[in-house]
């Protein structure tokens, strides 16, 4: 199974990284993808800052997409995690799965979310539109409930 | 051993990181949290709820009772926010 993991301050693009993942395998029914974006909150936010362990995301992004693996069939798995300033509208993270069935890869990429969401070393910090210091985003009890479903 | 902080963990230290001479006797990561409040005022701060702060040694996801003997880095993070 390819799995493409990357960390990176750059945007992507979902359109080159289906292609990528999908390209010359007969193999593969499904491909599922899952786009986070950052959101505007009403206009107050002015933008997102990411910061991040550089040794450790790509370490436990990898890991997470690992146990995935053994979870499912799945014939490919791209994760590509941004970090950096991001403005309301832009993409933060990218979840795709592929697989020969579409349940795997639905049910897949919900659980490389709900899993990056508490496990990837990166953080979240507002950057207020009036240009206040920006506070750092908590971590919600809600996602730490969405891994209890996996177990 | 090498300490690495991130995020408001960062900014109430006052450190991205630093080298320390941790004595024998601080075994596990939660005895170099109780060691660490002891050394200022900036680390009591840090981690007054001791519930919340996270640690990775190694790069790795730990718990407060494991042992930090052999670790080379170890990271103090509050709870992570990606995704």
């Amino acid at each position: 199974m390819t799995a493409t993991i990357r960390i990176q301050a750059e945007d992507f693009d979902v359109a080159a990284e289906i292609a990528a993942l999908s390209e010359g395998r007969a193999d593969i029914g499904a491909v599922v993808t899952f786009t986070g974006l950052c959101r505007n909150e009403g206009g107050r936010l002015a933008a997102l800052e990411i910061e991040h362990y550089p040794g450790m995301a790509q370490a436990e992004v990898a890991r997470v997409v690992e146990e995935a693996r053994g979870r499912w069939p799945l014939s490919g798995v791209t994760v590509v995690h941004r970090f950096g300033k991001i403005l309301p509208g832009q993409s933060i993270v990218l979840v795709v799965t592929a697989s020969t069935h579409r349940r795997a890869a639905f049910e897949a990429a919900e659980f490389l979310m709900d899993y990056l969401k508490t496990r990837a070393p990166f953080w979240k910090r507002e950057h207020v539109a009036d240009g206040s210091t920006g506070t750092w985003v908590e971590a919600t009890e809600a996602d730490d409930e969405a891994t209890e479903r996996w177990r | 051993m090498k300490l690495v902080y991130f995020a408001w963990v960062r900014e109430r230290v006052g450190k991205t990181e630093e080298e320390v001479d941790v004595p024998a006797s601080v075994a596990t990561v939660a005895d170099l949290v109780r060691w660490l409040t002891e050394r200022g005022e900036e680390y009591a701060y840090a981690f007054e709820n001791e519930t919340v702060v996270r640690a990775a040694i190694d790069r790795r996801h730990v718990k407060p009772e494991t042992a930090i003997r052999g670790a080379r880095e170890i990271a103090f993070f509050p709870p992570m926010t990606g995704g």
